[in-house]
């Protein structure tokens, strides 16, 4: 009884499925792909020695998805989602890679000064305007979600649609090259022996988890997303709860736009985190939590954002095109969708009944 | 005495459960031709599942359907329809965006060469509308009328469906006023005389005993058995319903309500020409503690606007509005409750339930909202209250970890005015808090108004039902055409207040 | 009678705005631009916009029902691909096209059939028939292929004189666009289908209880869309006489905001194909006012649609509120 109890709790839980999603592609490759679980050591002459192998990769070049999947949550659960977490990304990237340009306000423009590694700015300014940015391109989708009443996907359409156009304001159309090496560290860093990014994964979702769980707003958003009407007749001032939900989306958006920067050396408006939008709202449906609105859970989604990378990394190591990636791409949300719609639930569901009963009768 | 030939519906054995419930028990039903038969319980007894097997909604875990002798599965509501069942089901369930006239004939719409005959679709609508004594504009779309309208729409739509052989009503009346309730009685005798079975679900006793030929009643998912009306009094089929009797609630609301003033006190609340333009006209109002003021009118009448300016839904403009003689500036629904005020809104489908969240969740929800996200109740103190008022509001639920759109429609009712009496308010307005809501339970929460006021809050009490208005309050206020027509004190006399309501004195 | 002009301006106050916008922003630009005061820069929208309108089309009838379909744009891409490469293969065109508009068909209903059945969100569904049909699109073909097929030459490149408009063009695949358009005024206004689409879109459940055909119409409606997609990929790869996966990037994008622009709630049950028409035909004349301006760099054009849309839904949600508190 208490194991049929238990089981049925694992069942319920909002990890069960994308668990289950990540151990498959995890299986796979054990049963495939050899080497995949490889993890060395590696001496590394800039940033010391620590970890490295396919499982690291999933993780750091995973979390720039993970953080966009933590803010993309409180969004869905809202009833709303976010489009232009991408182009947020991209004005992010753009912030950064200017005020580092040590060629900045100078007349002479030569090589030399263009690819020093010296920064314009102060590396701690640098970030503060990034995330000020981000945040700021947050308030406004959700001012437009909550206070002009746009429907949300028009809302952030126009961000989206715009917002790389912004980035490329910035960079004044360029693709700028990133030659500071402090900078390097958040996307390239580790930290004892682990990448710098998914120690930033871990503070941002405890941040989010504590504001969600450890006070009425989990309760609030959810209610918001369930029946924004009913909420204010309950006396939730929805329209907050909404900006709230998107500016902390804008501001994920501006750490994953930090760190991708960081990673890839350089800030292109056009190409940097493109897609991720889409990415990110799969990784919350992985999660479990409706685009309708409602019920959610941050944890379930981070891991929503793993099974992606998870999945990416092993195409990869199986050498499929970048382009066919996409096909590849289409059999794996398949495959979510099989696992989460009602009617493979229901089955597990008949499945689990028929076996507590004779469980319960041997004893 | 019962030929089997004169059924034209038997459901035996019936059983369906829910996660935790079971809805139904061992069910047997069985409808004769040309009967009007009604289906009593309480709130959860299994009413609407009975229906929503019997239209395909639902599937049961076991029981036969047999259909003019013939055993059926019924697929789904469309199969049900082509199985000659036409059904009202208790939420209204149309379509606010197209025309009135294409809810009555959507799916037997008349055609011409594969196009809809636009012209005869709108003469069709309006013709059954007539036969209830509707005339409106069909071409509008349907959320351009009252609730009331749109039950009736509703209705028609159900008598429309032209090979129709059983018709299903589960609650229909509960949004009608006196006059519509008779008009559809009047149209279900004659539907009955031409051989048409119906099933009808009420919580109004009165009618049952009005129009119903044959009585079914259920409790906790199971048959309590079928009785002929004549055959059974009224305090027999409460008892019957209740499993007890309800002699002891009476007679205490009673003796309750004969309490007197303090006289001279504050007043609570008060409202100076108050008014919203298109809504309400300007209005005056005074509530003192430990009084009850009752809103009579028609739907419509600016009873719940008003209700909404009190509580801050809508913005008033004109007039000021005080409480405990402070001026409010801010109007919201937070703001409001603050100051201790609540409202447990009309339309708790819309404006009520957070349908995915838990019952626990639903009933602290406003005492939250207050309290602000910061301080987060205890989850321990969350089980606490929910629990206290499932229990004292009589909630059938396995857990406060229900969800409350797996309630029954009347549970959820409940659990909608536990949130409210969670905020422990000073004063409280409810706006048709007895809706949908089984005998017993509207006993017990006439009492609690009652309890409310004896301790000295003041209560607004809005419903359509006038002889639980008048049982309750000390004064009667009746609105009409969105402005105050009338105030009575506590002698005034039902008569008097439906000839205020409709405009002849 | 003042009283019914009212009402029949708050009930297609959207559309009216939508129609009113355009007929501005086309002035405007006739005035910045005289270039633009030629009727040929008119028919042009049609040429230039073919395939958006056709798929927008098909994409209203998803949104009415209070679905999205994001595989559109990578049907089309999958159709000029397709056809590019059997054409190549010596197939007849007239083979070609109805296989494709059959594959449209099926590949629609397929998706329509996860959502329905499996109860799946549509967002979801179609996001995975968008990176499938984008990726077999890849994996048929990487590169760009020709068209060298002499009857998709003719249909390039035939131009159709317009009667009483001296001068004034338009190439026969622009054509498509406009009678599809009539064909779903009809649909949408006097048929079952039509109607039932709506009523879905305000409340499914409801529309089930009322006994309607749920799932059968919103199939159909998905199916709908591929078909349209598919159409809209032929229209494609007349107009550019050539096959390549990279194509119609991200349209679904531009066809979501033409229908959102031309009145159509997202959330279902409120809108129509007249709108969407002039959606479109907003979109074609904000992208033709930034080539005839031609000085700006791509930056600002990517803002410059973006402000638009936004004054565009601002003035329309306006009238929303407008509309709600009034009736
Ligand atoms: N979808 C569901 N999931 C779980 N439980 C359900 C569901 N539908 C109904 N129930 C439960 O089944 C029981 C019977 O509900 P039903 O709606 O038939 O009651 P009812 O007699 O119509 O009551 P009311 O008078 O309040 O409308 C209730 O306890 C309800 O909570
Ligand atoms: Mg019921």
């Amino acid at each position: 009884m208490t194991r049929q109890k238990l089981l049925a709790r694992v069942r319920e839980s909002r990890l069960f499925w994308p668990l289950t999603a990540l151990a498959v592609i995890l299986l796979f490759d054990a049963l495939f792909a050899p080497g995949f679980f490889r993890i060395g050591i590696i001496d590394d002459p800039v940033y010391g020695p620590h970890l490295y192998g396919n499982l690291i990769d999933v993780l750091n070049n995973g979390a720039p998805l993970m953080l966009v999947s933590i803010g993309m949550t409180l969004v869905i659960a809202t009833s709303g989602v976010d489009l232009s977490v991408g182009a947020v990304i991209a004005i992010s990237a753009a912030m950064g890679a200017v005020l580092i340009n040590p060629a900045l306000g100078d007349r002479l423009i030569t090589n030399d000064i263009l690819t020093a590694d010296t920064t314009n700015t102060p590396l701690p300014l640098i970030i503060l305007a990034d995330l000020a940015a981000g945040t700021l391109c947050g308030l406004w989708n959700g001012f437009l979600v909550s206070r002009a009443r746009i429907q949300p996907m028009v809302a952030t359409l126009i961000l989206m649609v715009a917002g790389r156009g912004i980035a490329q304001l910035i960079t004044n159309g360029q693709i700028m090259t990133i030659y500071y090496t402090p900078y390097f560290w958040f996307g390239n860093g580790f930290i004892l022996g682990l990448p710098v990014s998914i120690y930033i994964v871990a503070g941002v979702a405890l941040l989010a988890w504590v504001l969600v769980r450890k006070t009425a707003l989990g309760l609030f958003i959810e209610s918001t997303g369930v029946n924004a009407r009913a909420a204010y007749y309950a006396g939730l001032d929805e329209r907050n709860i909404k900006l709230l939900a998107y500016t902390f989306c804008g501001f994920t958006g501006a750490i994953a736009g930090l760190i991708l920067s960081s990673y890839v050396h350089s800030s292109d408006a056009n190409n940097i985190g493109a897609n991720y939008e889409l990415d990110a709202i799969l990784a919350v449906v992985m999660g479990g939590t409706l685009m309708s609105g409602g019920r959610f859970s941050i944890v379930a989604s981070i891991i929503g954002a793993m099974v992606i990378w998870a999945f990416t990394i092993t195409m990869y190591t199986f050498g499929v095109p970048a382009d066919a990636l996409t096909a590849a791409k289409a059999v794996l949300v398949l495959l979510v969708i099989l696992l989460y719609s009602e009617f493979s639930q229901r089955l597990l569901g008949r499945w689990s009944l028929r076996k507590g009963p004779s469980h319960d009768a041997a004893h | 005495m019962l030929e089997p030939t004169d059924a034209i519906l038997r459901m035996s054995r019936i059983s369906k459960s829910f996660p935790g419930v079971a809805a139904l028990e061992d069910v047997d039903f069985t409808l004769r031709r040309g009967e009007i038969h009604a289906l009593m319980g309480e709130n959860g007894a299994g009413k609407s599942t009975l229906i929503k097997v019997l239209t395909g909604v639902e599937h049961p875990e076991h029981g036969t359907i047999e259909l003019d002798g013939r055993v059926v599965q019924v697929r789904s509501p469309q199969h049900s329809q082509a199985l000659g069942i036409s059904t009202v089901y208790q939420e209204i369930n149309l379509c606010t965006n197209i025309s009135v006239a294409e809810n009555i004939l959507l799916g037997n719409e008349p055609q011409r060469f594969g196009t809809i005959d636009w012209r005869r679709l709108n003469a069709l609508a309006a013709r059954a509308l007539k036969r209830l004594d509707i005339d409106i504009d069909v071409a509008r779309p349907l959320g351009n009328y009252s609730l009331a309208i749109q039950q009736m729409v509703a209705i028609v739509r159900a008598l429309e469906i032209a090979s129709a052989k059983i018709l299903i009503l589960d609650e229909p009346t509960s949004s009608l006023d006196a006059n519509e309730t008779s008009l559809l009685f009047d149209v279900m005798r004659k539907l009955r005389a031409t051989g048409i079975a119906i099933v009808f679900v009420t919580h109004f006793l009165d009618q049952v005993y009005q129009v119903s030929d044959r009585i079914t009643v259920l409790r906790n998912g199971r048959l309590v058995g079928t009785y002929e009306t004549g055959a059974l009094p009224r305090v027999e089929l409460i008892a019957k319903m209740l499993g007890r009797s309800l002699a002891d609630l009476e007679t205490v609301s009673k003796a309750r309500a004969q309490h007197e003033l303090p006289a001279a006190e504050a007043p609570t609340l008060k409202a100076a020409g108050l008014g919203h333009k298109g809504t309400l006209e300007p209005i005056d109002l005074e509530l003192r503690p430990g009084e009850v003021i009752g809103l009579a009118g028609l739907l419509g009448s600016g009873r719940s606007e008003l209700a909404r300016l009190l509580f801050g839904v809508d913005t008033p403009d004109a007039g000021t509005l005080t409480v405990d003689g402070r001026p409010v500036t801010r109007f919201s629904p937070n703001e409001s409750l603050r100051h201790g005020v609540a409202l447990c809104p009309e339309d708790r489908k819309v404006e009520g339930i957070v349908k995915d969240l838990t019952i626990r969740e639903n009933i602290i929800l406003a005492l939250q909202a207050r309290q602000g996200w910061a301080r987060y109740l205890p989850e321990a103190r969350q089980y606490e209250i929910a629990e206290a008022y499932v229990k004292l509001l009589g909630i059938v639920t396995p857990s406060v970890d229900q969800l409350v759109g797996n309630l029954s429609g009347g549970n959820q009712q409940k659990v909608i005015l536990a949130r409210w009496l969670a905020t422990s308010p000073r004063i409280l307005i409810l706006d048709e808090p007895t809706r949908g809501i089984d005998v017993g339970a509207k006993a017990e929460i006439q009492k609690l108004v009652l309890d409310l006021a004896e301790e000295g809050k003041s209560i607004v009490f809005i419903s359509s039902e006038l002889e639980e208005v008048l049982r309750i309050s000390q004064r009667v206020i009746v609105m009409r055409d969105q402005r105050k027509a009338a105030e009575y004190g506590k002698d005034v006399t039902a008569q008097t207040i439906i000839h205020t309501m409709a405009g002849h004195q | 009678m003042t009283q019914r002009t009212k009402l029949f301006l708050l009930n297609h106050g959207p559309l009216l705005t939508t129609v009113a916008i355009f007929l501005l922003a086309y002035v405007i630009g006739g005035q910045l631009y005289p270039a633009m005061q030629k009727p040929q820069v008119f028919f042009n929208l049609f040429i230039n916009n073919g395939s958006l309108l056709i798929v927008s089309i098909g994409m209203t009838f998803v949104i009415l029902t209070g679905g999205i379909d994001l595989s559109v744009a990578s049907v089309i891409a999958l159709t000029t691909v397709a056809s590019a490469v059997l054409l190549q293969n010596g197939l007849p065109p007239l083979v070609v096209m109805p296989l494709m508009l059959l594959m449209g068909i099926a590949f629609g209903a397929v998706l329509g059939g996860f959502i329905h059945f499996l109860k799946v969100q549509p967002f979801v569904v179609t996001l995975m028939g968008s990176f499938f049909a984008r990726g077999m699109a890849y994996i048929i073909s990487l590169t760009s292929v020709t068209i060298k097929d002499g009857f998709y030459n003719d249909l390039a490149l035939t131009p159709i004189y317009i009667p009483f408009v001296p001068n004034a063009y338009v190439y026969s695949y622009a054509l498509v666009g406009p009678v599809l358009f009539l064909v779903t005024i009809y649909l949408a206004f006097f048929t079952r289908f039509g109607r039932t689409v709506y009523a879905i879109g305000n409340n499914e459940q409801s529309a089930r209880l009322m006994g309607l055909p749920v799932g059968r119409t919103k199939i159909s409606v998905y199916a709908f869309s591929g078909f349209c997609s598919a159409l809209a990929g032929i229209v494609w790869s007349i107009a550019l006489l050539s096959g390549y996966g990279r194509y119609a990037p991200s349209m679904e994008l531009d066809a979501i905001a033409s229908v959102v622009m031309g009145g159509t709630m997202l959330t279902g049950g409120v809108g129509n194909p007249v709108g969407t028409l002039f959606g479109v035909l907003i979109n074609g004349t904000i992208v033709s006012l930034l080539q005839f301006n031609g000085t700006l760099s791509s930056w600002w054009t990517r803002i410059g649609v973006g402000a638009l849309t936004l004054v565009f839904i601002g003035i329309q949600s306006l009238f929303y509120v407008r509309r709600k508190t009034s009736g």
